[in-house]
């Protein structure tokens, strides 16, 4: 009985075979888990999880209603990252704009140490539901700012509230953490 | 029971290639054989049981008393740290490959495992890789200390200079899993004797296959986040750094992402064991065969998609909380059916309690509370106050301890006869059975009410009204792990004296591996076993 | 919940509440029922499923001891041979599923109220730290009220050298103050690792992430201290940074409001006046001891690799522009902070001078906190 039914599956080349698609199998999930790193970024962007706010937004005036009849309160925040020396606060901590109206604010900024430092912004937005409704046209959190020992600077944030905002938001917070982000440019820092 | 034509100690003398295993430490160092592999298995599965115990003692010291007298707190969150990788990595998930080493060759009537040379080294990676990650203990910079979960930036920008060796040893880690895994699957699919069919299967080999599954899905994806570390830390990259784009939550997405199944894979061989060994002392076949099958592929799959249950504090929008809310609860219905299976089977049957049983027993008790605090921490808004304290401790050590490890016990106990030839010292067994039955309730048990009433995890030192509730759980932990050496003993004895074993060992058992004679073997079904219509 | 069920389960939590309250708080048994609406609706939640859950060990484990005792072999049972039944394990099937939705129904509900922190009429933005919590009361008009929150349980308790006081590790220096029956915003974040802030009476949890800002909101019905902890793992000292709220009268909390908003003010003064070398030493041991201890140790050894000593030093004994640069601007990809932004120019003169003339160092200079406000302007 043993030697007739010696099953198809037995043989060693199925062994290979079978082998190697788990090996595959294995790979393909350890490139999954690589893959979740921008489909985490993809999903976190259609839906505005996660406070995070889009990149630069392109506004046209002529598209673009302003709703004169409503108000949000847009309060601002500046904090630093433990390692971060400047001094990074808004100059107005709060403002009242119409949905669709473009409005600018300033950000200041000084580093008082003795070297060059390349800071990068990174904003938040709460409640998370509003983080998709907040475009910003130009913001300093683009792109890192560098200043060197004892420089200050006056950043601009230029911002419009989409019409579409729901009615029952009235208020949000935009926040900004300052990171010391030098040791990955140490040829800007070097300039 | 004896009529399936198996081959038993006359395979010695029709196979040529081999007289028997060589002698001294070569044996154990090239061994093919899965007896012997699974013998490694176990033996350092057993050794990282106790080291990793004697973590937990020196945690359960320092928190006997309120105050700060034995250890640092930064050594204390080393010791948090090792006790969770160790007995994760190093003592359940390594023993429960050396059980399916041992086991299901001789379950599914097969000679060896698919892969026999790839199974040797799978095992060689492991002393290894648990020798540089308890060495950094010995380092200046000292062991990890960022907890078993290791989220970033803790575990990235702020860790000790020794995280580059842990992220090595878990790579190691990783790679003897998916190595075994993949001899697992194959042995099972390739290697079944003609007539064994999947559903002729031993619910071990099931539960065994599933799990294998799990880990080939799962374990390149922890490999992927301790490389994202890594690049992280040595290499400029920005994967958990907000101030590159990155987020300190992605981490905690791809970790669990790995670490719920990981859960399961620690607790599906745990059912299966028990499914192998209620019905043997119940004397009654296991109730609901196709179902368990059912119940546990739906746990697997299940398992894939409630990973954001221990983030929810983190700030996931409320739709995400709520899915993985109720994706989370509905696990408690496939799990219930097999409690309800192994109750069954035991339900008009003919029980007797030797060592094996009582383990079993208890796993169902006690498994099936840890179940229940489980769904109360699956209600996310209840769980905003059960998060990261003492109560998911106890949930946790519920599921495992008097659930894995008890399974692992229980399976020890069952199959040490088979190995060894000797039956194993039934008094010194049930004395084992119940200081530890007794010290884990007294160690766990408590824990529920100190998380309720608001002690943090992973503190090594607390507010006055936890005072009483901890000692109790201290004298209980020292208890239950004193009462883990009365096992090795138990188990040495058991290997070298005791009373002769029969083929079938016990008065109820099934199973091909009951069929060859006590001690099993250097080889068995070299020539497949025929098997009858109608088993399971 | 049907009425009669509210009824029984109020009877069984006022039974549980009557053990806890009877027992010392000790060997507490149960969660807090809270003093917020939120936190009472969280409680209800939790002894509901607990509940449940306790009617269904009943019949398992009922059946599973029944099985025990009458099937024994022992006894002379004799097995039956019935291996499976289709409808039973329908019906275990659906019932539980039941159960579920029925569980499922209520903890949507809360956790939507949970989830809306819209209309605040307060907002706090609440810092984690290693190893402290920052509160910041967002207001567009007037001085910004902001400090830092220390452990303030002495280190002679935790060592065991004096007897714990009532509230050993879970008090603190400066408290977060909110008014009572207001519906407080909090916008959690953290300069560092991931921290968590919890107040158990108020069922409030929520993570505190580096680069993302979390929100939770309270409205506390009842006056009081409210004590919590960090829950999530953040270092050495994770389990010494307790959380303390003290809920008052709105009128109290408006003069303490304005107090503070002076205090602000007044630090400009403190700055300006001349300082002894013993002041600043004393001062800078206050300051030390609250900030700096953790790492650097009580003695200045530090624990090396991560955390250097400052005895004997080159930055605590060489030049004190340097010992002054770390201090401020600290020292990047280390856990050194850039106290500059945190502490006020009193402090860091005060602990400079400490550090330079203690812990086994004795320079002999000092730094005033004039010298310190020149050092950040220049």
């Amino acid at each position: 009985m043993s030697e007739q039914v010696k099953q198809e599956s037995q043989t060693p080349q199925n062994n290979s075979r079978l082998v190697l698609k788990l090996l595959l199998g294995a790979v393909g999930m350890f490139g999954f888990g690589f893959a979740l790193v921008p489909l985490y970024d993809v999903f976190c962007d259609i839906t505005g999880l996660n406070g995070k706010t889009g990149g630069r937004y392109s506004y046209e005036a002529v598209e673009v209603e302003v709703d004169e009849e409503r108000l949000v309160t847009v309060q601002f925040r500046a904090m630093n990252n433990a390692n971060m020396s400047w001094q990074f606060e808004p100059v107005e901590s709060q403002v009242q704009v119409h949905p669709g109206e473009l409005t600018e604010v300033m950000f200041y900024a000084r580093n008082p140490s003795s070297s060059t430092i390349v800071g990068q912004a990174v904003p938040s937005v709460s409640p998370f539901r509003a983080a998709d409704y907040l475009h910003k046209t130009e913001c300093f959190c683009f792109s890192q700012q560098t200043l060197m020992a004892g420089e200050d600077i006056n950043m601009p944030l230029l911002f419009f509230i989409d019409q579409d905002i729901p009615e029952d938001v009235t208020k949000l917070t935009l926040s900004y953490t300052l990171f010391d982000v030098t040791a990955n440019f140490q040829q800007a820092a070097s300039l | 029971m004896n009529n399936l034509g198996t081959a038993d100690g006359h395979d010695m003398h029709h196979d040529d290639s081999h007289h028997g295993p060589s002698k001294g430490i070569s044996r154990w160092l090239y061994t093919t054989n899965h007896k012997d592999i699974g013998s490694l298995y176990l033996w350092f599965s057993l050794a990282m049981f106790l080291l990793g115990g004697t973590f937990a003692l020196v945690i359960r010291l320092e928190l006997f008393q309120p105050g700060l007298q034995f250890v640092e707190p930064n050594f204390f969150n080393q010791m948090t740290t090792m006790h969770g990788l160790v007995m994760v990595f190093g003592a359940v998930m390594p023993a429960f490959v050396g059980l399916a080493n041992w086991m299901i060759p001789m379950m599914i009537g097969a000679p060896d495992m698919a892969l026999p040379r790839m199974n040797n080294w799978s095992f060689w990676i492991l002393p290894f890789a648990f020798t540089m990650l308890a060495s950094t203990l010995l380092m200046e910079a000292g062991a990890p200390n960022f907890g078993w979960t290791f989220y970033a930036p803790l575990s990235t920008t702020y860790a000790p200079e020794t995280v580059t060796f842990f992220i090595f040893a878990i790579h190691m880690m990783g790679a003897s899993s998916i190595m075994g895994s993949i001899n697992i699957i194959a042995t099972i699919q390739n290697l079944r004797a003609p007539g064994m069919t999947y559903m002729k299967m031993p619910l071990f080999v099931w539960t065994w296959l599933i799990t294998a599954y799990l880990l080939l899905a799962v374990m390149p994806v922890l490999a992927g986040v301790v490389t994202m570390m890594l690049f992280d830390i040595h290499f400029g990259t920005s994967f958990f750094n907000a101030s590159g784009g990155g987020d300190p939550v992605l981490f905690q997405h791809v970790f669990w992402f790995f670490g719920h199944p990981e859960v399961y894979i620690m607790i599906l061989p745990a059912f299966g064991i028990v499914s192998e060994i209620i019905p043997t002392f119940s004397r009654k076949r296991l109730f609901g065969y196709d179902s368990m099958v059912y119940a546990t592929s739906s746990i697997a799959f299940l398992s894939f998609i409630v990973w954001a249950h221990h983030m929810f504090t983190v700030g996931m929008p409320l739709a995400g909380e709520l899915f993985f809310m109720y994706s989370t609860m509905i696990i408690a219905v496939p799990t219930g059916v097999k409690v309800f299976n192994w109750i069954s089977t035991m339900f008009k049957g003919s029980i007797s309690f030797e060592v094996p049983m009582l383990f079993a027993i208890s796993f169902v008790v006690l498994f099936t509370f840890g179940g229940f605090t489980g769904l109360m921490l699956a209600i996310a808004p209840a769980d905003f106050q059960y998060h990261d304290t003492y109560f998911v401790v106890a949930h946790f050590h519920y599921v495992l301890v008097p659930g894995a490890v008890f399974s692992i016990m229980a399976a020890v106990y069952y199959w040490l006869p088979k190995w060894t030839g000797n039956m194993y010292d039934e008094t010194l067994g049930k004395l084992h059975f119940w200081l530890s039955f007794v010290g884990i309730n007294i160690l766990f048990f408590p824990q529920h009410f100190l998380g309720l009433a608001g002690m943090p995890r992973r503190i090594p030192d607390y507010a006055l009204q936890f005072a009483d509730f901890n000692m109790v759980s201290s004298i209980g932990a020292f208890l239950f792990g004193f009462s883990q050496l009365l096992f090795v003993f138990v188990v040495i004895k058991c290997v070298r004296v005791g009373k002769k074993a029969t083929d079938e060992v016990w008065d109820g058992s099934h199973g091909l591996e009951w069929t060859v004679p006590s001690p099993a073997p250097y080889h068995t079904f070299t020539t497949p076993p025929s098997i009858p219509e109608g088993s399971h | 919940m049907q009425p009669k069920n509210k009824i029984l389960l109020g009877l069984l939590s006022s039974a549980l509440m009557l053990i806890s309250a009877h027992a010392s708080a000790a060997w507490t048994l149960n969660m807090p029922v809270g003093v917020t609406d939120i936190s009472r609706e969280t409680y209800d939640l939790h002894m509901l499923i607990t509940i449940i859950c306790a009617f269904i060990a009943v019949v398992v484990y009922g059946v599973l001891i029944w099985s025990l005792v009458k099937y024994r072999k022992s006894k002379g049972a004799k097995s039956a041979s019935f291996h499976e039944n289709t409808t039973i394990e329908i019906v275990w099937t659906v019932i539980p599923i039941v159960i579920l939705i029925s569980m499922a129904i209520p903890s949507t509900g809360v956790l939507r109220q949970i989830y809306d922190a819209s209309e605040s009429e307060l907002d706090v933005m609440i810092t984690g730290y290693q190893w402290r919590w920052q509160y910041s009361y967002l207001d567009d008009e007037g001085e910004e009220v902001s400090y830092f929150s220390n452990l303030s349980t002495p280190n002679d308790q935790i060592a065991g050298l004096d007897e714990k006081n009532e509230n050993y590790l879970l008090e603190v220096d400066e408290p977060l103050v909110i008014p009572v029956n207001t519906k407080v915003r909090f916008l959690l974040t953290s300069a560092d690792v991931i921290h968590s802030w919890w107040v158990p009476q108020f069922a409030v949890k929520k993570d505190a992430i580096p680069g993302f800002v979390n929100e939770s909101w309270v409205i506390a019905e009842e006056t009081g201290t409210f004590r919590g902890q960090c829950t999530e793992l953040c270092g050495q000292a994770h389990g010494f940074m307790p959380v303390v709220v003290e809920v008052v009268e709105q009128a109290e909390f408006d003069a303490w409001y304005a107090e503070r908003q002076q205090a602000a003010a007044a630090i400009a003064e403190l700055t300006s006046q001349d300082w002894s070398m013993e002041q600043l030493v004393a001062q800078g041991e206050t300051v030390y001891r609250t900030y700096c201890m953790a790492c650097h140790q009580q003695n200045g050894q530090g624990l090396p690799p991560a955390f250097p000593a400052l005895t004997g030093s080159e930055i605590a004994i060489g030049p004190i522009e340097n010992h002054v640069d770390v201090v401020l601007n600290g020292v990047a990809g280390t856990a050194m902070a850039a106290f500059g932004t945190q502490l006020n120019p009193v402090d860091i003169a005060a602990v400079i001078t400490y550090e330079r003339n203690a812990l086994g160092n004795s320079v002999g200079d000092l730094i005033t906190p004039l010298e310190i406000l020149q050092a950040q302007a220049e």
